[in-house]
């Protein structure tokens, strides 16, 4: 397909500048976590960034629960969706996931595959995102129709997407990494980059660390296939505990303002920059940013020789 | 500005079929095809002749297979990675324990196929005979179909789309000389989608025996599995019960317990009498589990003395005694 091609999802996309998809085939690694941070992290990148996060996890929508804005509305205007927003009406970090359209957070979404397809449809060409600098996608595990759909409709913009891989050290994590590299080449999507999750433990009491799911094997595939690895990041209680919206059990923390946003999302990038990831994420973002910068597509022909 | 509402009332979704295109009102509707979304799809012949819930050529080839399998039971959650396809594996272990048992565990986890690892046969091969596809065996009485037997590199991805996947699935349970079983322990991937609609269409007229849920503690997690209990009473599979994992670490150096993922919301045993499932325990996290899962070993005979495996023989009792099997 032509890059110039002129559907509704590359004209809603026209004015978004990267395209970042989240993935890593197996499950619970750390995908909604890091688009989360991910997304934190790009806004707080300068002071005028604007970042989308959109949730194409059908089944198990995580991102309204890790920003605070569960149990949002979305808004329909005459322009499409309109999308939450994490920081009212600074309006700098949007929000859409299927999470927001459902009525109970206990209602199970049980599509096939032509029904999410239309859903990713809906929501790559719908949504109101207005000019992005970044657009985080965060995907289900697997390499299936979610993904299929995504890269499908995101055909016309594909030269400004580009994929993070997420791993955990264990070699089952490693093994369904792989599959999901396969996936970006045979779909020919730059990989930016792999990041390994929760590497370690580094205890509360006396600061050892220690290895809870093993450790370096994220790194070593990445040297083995040409990828450049990212960071690794350690298992971090405080984070799960911020993400998880522990302290959301207050009343009405979560509950929208009428600017939009939650007063939980609002503090929330000021607590994470407290949690020992954040300096480790930063140095993640800027790797990315240069990798960004230096032109991922450039750089896959290098990747996909490997 | 209004606040979006879902649209039409969702069909029930067992009565979808894989290849209906996206706004199928479900074969047992009154518009069955009737409506303007049936135009095209292949089904429609049937659908519009009311004979609704054309029945699947396959259902009768399954329902023989599985005639000779007692008891099956799925493993399901809707999160990822809280360690499914590790408990289907100790479940298999600990049945087949016994050599008068026989057990088969069927992996329908299609991308991301973590079985073959874990029980140690991940370089196996399937081998097809008159009677069938055969199973791979880790020991005489315990056999293992899986997808990750039949490709040709542990690194390629199957990118498959739903129709698929089905497909496969109904082969797996047709196909697969399974030959009599006292238990068929079914790994699923994450989520509520096609792989868990076509076992459960595949295995209705058989009979699923109950399912046992997968959680960590933590409220991401849990949130997940609140809609798949919610999908299990939708499809009318009886859950057995919920089994929180990875709940507190214990460090290997001073025993010391701390909690990695907390259980903010109160945890799996809060979900449980919330939803009114039974409560089957907690295996705390343990890195020698993904060492073990990660080497192909069973951490069960491994280190039969640890919390963690006491755990496990405690739960695996409790489904039994759920199934009438104790
Ligand atoms: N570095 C970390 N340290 C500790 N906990 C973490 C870390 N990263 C993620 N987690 C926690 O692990 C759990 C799984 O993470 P997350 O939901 O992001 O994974 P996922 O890959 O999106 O899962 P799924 O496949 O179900 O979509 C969450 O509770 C999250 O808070
Ligand atoms: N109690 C435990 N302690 C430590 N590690 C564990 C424990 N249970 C599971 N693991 C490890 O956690 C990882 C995830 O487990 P597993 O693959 O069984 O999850 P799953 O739910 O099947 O994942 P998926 O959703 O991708 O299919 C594996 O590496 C496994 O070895
Ligand atoms: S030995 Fe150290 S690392 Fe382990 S629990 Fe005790 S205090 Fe923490
Ligand atoms: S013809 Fe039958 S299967 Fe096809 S869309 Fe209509 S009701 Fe669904
Ligand atoms: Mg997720
Ligand atoms: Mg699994």
């Amino acid at each position: 397909m032509s890059a110039a091609e002129d559907t509704p999802v590359a004209r809603r996309l026209r004015s978004v500048k990267q395209i970042i998809i989240v993935c890593s085939g197996k499950g619970g690694v750390g995908k909604s976590s890091v688009s989360t941070q991910l997304a934190l992290s790009l806004r707080a990148s300068s002071p005028t960034a604007r970042v989308g996060i959109l949730d194409v996890d059908l089944t198990g929508p995580s991102i309204p629960r890790m920003l605070g804005l569960d149990g949002h509305p979305v808004h329909q205007s005459s322009d499409g969706w309109v999308p939450v927003y994490a920081d009212g009406s600074e309006a700098r970090l949007a929000c859409m996931s299927v999470g927001f359209l459902l009525k109970k957070k206990e209602d199970s979404v049980v599509w096939r595959g032509p029904k999410k397809n239309a859903m990713i449809r809906q929501f790559l060409s719908d949504v109101r995102w207005g000019e992005l600098d970044y657009l985080v996608i965060d995907t289900p595990p697997g390499t299936s129709d979610e993904h299929l759909s995504l890269v499908e409709h995101m055909a016309p913009v594909h030269d400004r997407l580009s994929a993070v891989i997420v791993t955990t050290p264990q070699a089952v994590a490693l093994l369904d990494a792989m599959k999901c590299l396969s996936f970006t080449r045979a779909t020919s999507i730059p990989v930016l980059g792999l990041i390994e999750n929760m590497s370690g433990y580094v205890c509360p009491c006396c600061g050892e660390v220690s290895n809870v799911f093993s450790t370096g094997g994220g790194a070593e595939m990445a040297r083995s296939e040409g990828l450049t690895f990212l960071g690794s990041l350690p298992v971090d209680t405080e984070l799960v505990t911020l993400l998880d919206a522990a302290e959301a059990e207050r009343p009405g923390e979560a509950a929208a303002l009428p600017e939009g946003g939650s007063r939980r999302s609002f503090d929330l990038l000021e607590r994470y920059e407290k949690t020992p990831t954040a300096p480790l994420f930063k140095s993640i973002v800027d790797r990315i940013l240069e990798r960004l910068s230096s032109g991922p597509h450039g750089q896959t022909q290098l990747n996909q020789a490997a | 500005m209004i606040a979006l509402q879902q649209a039409t009332p969702a069909p029930d979704p067992l009565s979808v079929p894989a290849n209906a295109p996206e706004h199928c009102p479900g074969t047992e509707s009154e518009l069955a095809g009737k409506a303007d979304a049936c135009a095209g799809c292949a089904n429609q012949e049937i659908c519009a002749s009311g004979q609704a819930r054309g029945p699947d050529p396959a259902l009768p080839l399954v329902r023989e297979r599985m005639s000779s399998v007692k008891r099956k039971i799925l493993v399901l959650s809707g999160k990822g990675g809280v360690g499914k396809s590790t408990f289907t594996a100790q479940l298999g272990w600990a049945f087949a324990a016994d050599e008068q048992v026989q057990t088969g565990i069927m992996d329908v986890d299609i991308c991301g196929p973590s079985i073959p690892t874990i029980l140690g046969i991940a370089s196996e091969q399937v081998h097809a005979s008159s009677s069938g596809w055969s199973p791979v065996y880790v020991q005489d009485n315990l056999g293992v179909m899986s997808v990750g037997f039949m490709l040709p590199s542990s690194k390629d991805a199957i990118m498959w789309r739903g129709p698929k996947k089905n497909g496969l699935i109904s082969q797996f349970l047709k196909d697969v000389d399974w030959g009599d079983l006292d238990y068929l322990i079914v790994d699923t991937p994450p989520g509520t989608s096609d792989e868990h609609l076509s076992i459960v269409q595949y295995l209705k007229e058989s009979g699923i025996d109950g399912a046992v849920v997968i959680t960590t503690p933590q409220e991401v997690a849990l949130q997940d599995v609140r809609r798949e209990i919610d999908f299990c009473r939708k499809v009318g599979i009886r859950v057995l019960g919920l089994v929180e994992n990875m709940s507190g670490f214990v460090c290997p150096n001073c025993k010391n317990e701390s909690q990695i993922f907390k259980p903010s919301t109160g945890g799996g045993r809060r979900l449980a009498e919330d939803m009114n499932i039974e409560f089957l325990g907690a295996v705390p996290l343990d890195p020698r589990i993904g060492k073990s899962a990660d080497y192909g070993v069973s951490f069960l005979d491994e280190y039969p003395d640890s919390p963690a495996s006491i755990a496990y023989l405690d739960i695996i009792d409790k489904i039994k005694k759920q199934l009438g099997d104790a």
